[in-house]
């Protein structure tokens, strides 16, 4: 399949994006008291969500997890008020509810990051039956880790949607750790997408660190899931650069290890990729890298000017 | 004595324990090899002392993990599982409600499940509802379960060593609050027993009942008061099943007036069954009408203004103790 050079230029665009915010996070964790909470970065794991949301239209939900920021950025959140929340401010998409680990962005059809490990998938499942049932021609894909694949519920989920043949895509983003295990002492098959063959769906597993091969996986899953063949599973092979949060101090991971995959990193791989396809020039990747920058820092301006809502706003919004 | 944090008082436990008991062994989610290196954790240091047989660390799966517990504690092992957090027990509680509560009872007493269940719980840490709800309420309604909540580094200690001797299966939650500040924790073998409420501040003219992380909201509202001429006396109920009625009335008894104090949300809350014994049983103790101190009913908010509103202050405490005086 021919890639667009604007769905290329997209990709390139939304992993810049999201390693700049998510750099600048890393740094802002390092100021005492600034971020509240728990930071989870997807540092390295960028062509993932990037991929696979430019495969997507609008329309086309998602369904993420704790390491949501590459895939909401990706899916075209708002980075001013994705930042806001992170803060906790109540100019963020959710009111200073969520802060940075269950962010909801319904406005881009990203509805649900639950950071309750395994739970995307089944909610994936009711949401692509909500697609099916109203007839629309759209997909979910819903994005969860290897670690997250020992749940019962991703069993569930994939079972039911196979046997509906839901347009639903499951996306397992291995990135060889969940917590500080590494994926041979959570997982007794070495490969994840094998999964698929359980339940009669197709399954692969691509290189997670291009792109264009995540792109090309997604658009073509996307493709039969409108054309009524149910749901498929890509196993996405990255690596996790930082800690599992920013207070891991990284153990148990050898140094090497990191330093090889760094060396890999998607976002010079597409760069590269795409200059020498004479699809951009050096000064359009710094263009990019500069817009990329100047946003990162007017939504960390918007958050910092931003205020915290006031005590009593806990009590809003929940029914009942 | 020694100073230790809630983390490591039970740690001690959980090496004095796995000691004294070759059929004790714990298993959990990063229990042996975590991200955090810090030995203010509970399972510090113990898979290097123990070794992987006995210190298992499992994939992201806790009906699994409470699986585990419920098949070798009939076999005879005394497991300690971990549910890394309480909102997790949503995951665990097959196992734990419909299993491990109640195979005793369906085998008519013929097999027994010793097993623990440790959950990290509490607000304060800005991570959002999904990983900060107090469920105690929950375990509290099966019966079958008993459910401990220390609120000092010293009983947490005490409680756990008892806990995994006792025959039952033994909820016990640990508020992450209490990690980290230092309290004093005997260096000996010693039990706590379950079941039994402790009066941690004696005073005359009202009982407040808590449990787990408000014990300092209780003790630091107590101490304003008492610079107001008012004594308050602190039940710190330590395990709500069993339920300790008598200290509970013995202290009603004595200051004829009662404020129940706890961190998770109102409605259902363990404050009401508290109430309702209160009721049934020492309405006559009563010179006023009793009063609950709780979180709202609301999910725990991330953002840290929102998350304060959310957890109950000594100010709270002490404007509901002076409506009943
Ligand atoms: C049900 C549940 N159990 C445990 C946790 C704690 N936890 C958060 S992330 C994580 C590891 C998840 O690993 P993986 O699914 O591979 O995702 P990764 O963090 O590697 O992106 C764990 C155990 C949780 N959030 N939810």
């Amino acid at each position: 399949m021919k890639i667009s050079a604007e769905k290329q230029k997209e990709m390139l665009w939304t992993m810049l994006l999201s390693r700049r915010f998510e750099d600048e996070l890393t740094e802002l964790c390092k100021i005492e008291g600034k971020i509240p909470g728990m930071m989870i970065l997807s540092t390295g794991q960028e062509a993932v969500g990037s991929g696979a949301c430019a495969a997507l239209e609008p329309e086309d939900v998602i369904i993420t997890n704790h390491r949501s920021h590459n895939h909401l950025l990706a899916k075209g959140a708002d980075p001013n008020t994705l930042m806001a929340e992170i803060y906790c401010k109540r100019t963020g998409c959710n009111k200073g509810k969520s802060g940075t680990l269950h962010l909801a962005v319904p406005e881009v059809n990203a509805p649900c990051t639950s950071t309750v490990v395994g739970a995307g998938p089944p909610i994936a499942v009711g949401r692509a039956f909500a697609q099916q049932y109203k007839g629309e021609q759209r997909v979910t894909v819903c994005f969860f880790g290897d670690g997250a694949a020992a749940e019962g519920s991703v069993h569930e989920a994939m079972n039911l949607a196979a046997l509906w043949r839901l347009p639903v895509i499951f996306i397992c983003e291995n990135n060889v750790y969940a917590g500080a295990q590494r994926y041979e002492e959570h997982a007794p098959n070495p490969s994840m997408a094998d999964r698929a063959s359980a339940y009669a769906m197709p399954g692969e597993a691509v290189d997670g660190n291009d792109a264009l091969a995540v792109y090309q996986a997604v658009r073509e899953a996307r493709e039969r899931a409108l054309a009524g063949e149910g749901p498929s599973l890509i196993e996405c092979r990255t690596y996790r650069c930082r800690g599992h949060g920013e207070a891991d101090p990284q153990h148990y991971q050898p140094k090497e290890e990191i330093r090889a995959w760094k060396e890999k990193c998607p976002i010079p791989r597409l760069r590269d990729d795409l200059l020498a396809q004479g699809l951009i020039t050096a000064a359009d990747v710094q263009a990019m890298d500069d817009r990329a920058e100047a946003l990162v820092k007017e939504a960390v301006r918007f958050a910092e000017d931003s205020p915290y809502p006031s005590p009593e706003e806990a009590l809003e919004d929940v029914f009942a | 004595m020694q100073k230790l944090g809630m983390g490591q008082a039970v740690n001690q436990a959980l090496r004095e324990e796995m000691h004294r008991d070759p059929n004790v062994f714990i298993a959990g989610e990063g229990v042996g090899v975590s991200i955090h290196l810090n030995p203010m954790f509970p399972t510090h240091g113990l898979l290097e002392e123990f070794g992987p047989g006995r210190v298992k660390d499992t994939p992201v799966s806790e009906a699994a993990i409470a699986g585990l517990a419920v098949g070798a504690a009939e076999a005879g092992l005394r497991p300690v599982v971990e549910i890394m957090f309480n909102p997790f027990f949503t995951l665990a509680s097959d196992m734990i409600v419909n299993h491990a509560a109640k195979l005793r009872y369906l085998s008519g007493g013929k097999s027994t499940f010793p097993l623990v269940v440790r959950m990290k719980s509490g607000a304060g840490f800005g991570a959002g509802c999904q990983h900060s709800h107090n469920l105690e309420a929950w375990a509290a309604h099966c019966p079958g379960l008993k459910v401990v909540m220390p609120a000092t580094a010293a009983d947490a200690k005490g409680l756990l060593k008892s806990a995994i001797r006792d025959d039952n299966p033994v909820i016990f939650i640990e508020h992450m609050g209490l990690y980290f500040a230092p309290m004093p924790v005997p260096e000996n073998d010693y039990l706590t027993p379950i079941g039994q409420a402790e009066v941690k501040r004696p005073g005359t003219d009202v009982t407040v009942v808590t449990w787990s992380g408000m014990l300092g909201v209780a003790m630091a509202a107590a101490e304003k008061l008492a610079q107001e001429g008012v004594s308050v006396e602190i039940v710190d109920l330590r395990t709500l099943v069993p339920l300790d009625k008598e200290t509970i009335l013995t202290s009603v008894a004595k200051t004829g007036r009662l404020v129940v104090l706890h961190e998770a949300t109102r409605t259902g809350g363990f404050g009401g069954e508290i109430a309702a014994v209160v009721m049934e049983e020492g309405f006559n103790l009563l010179k006023a009408p009793l009063r609950r101190v709780t979180g709202p009913d609301i999910p725990v908010p991330a953002s840290p203004p929102l998350e304060r509103f959310y957890i109950p202050d000594d100010e709270q405490l002490i404007t509901a103790i002076k409506e009943i005086l």
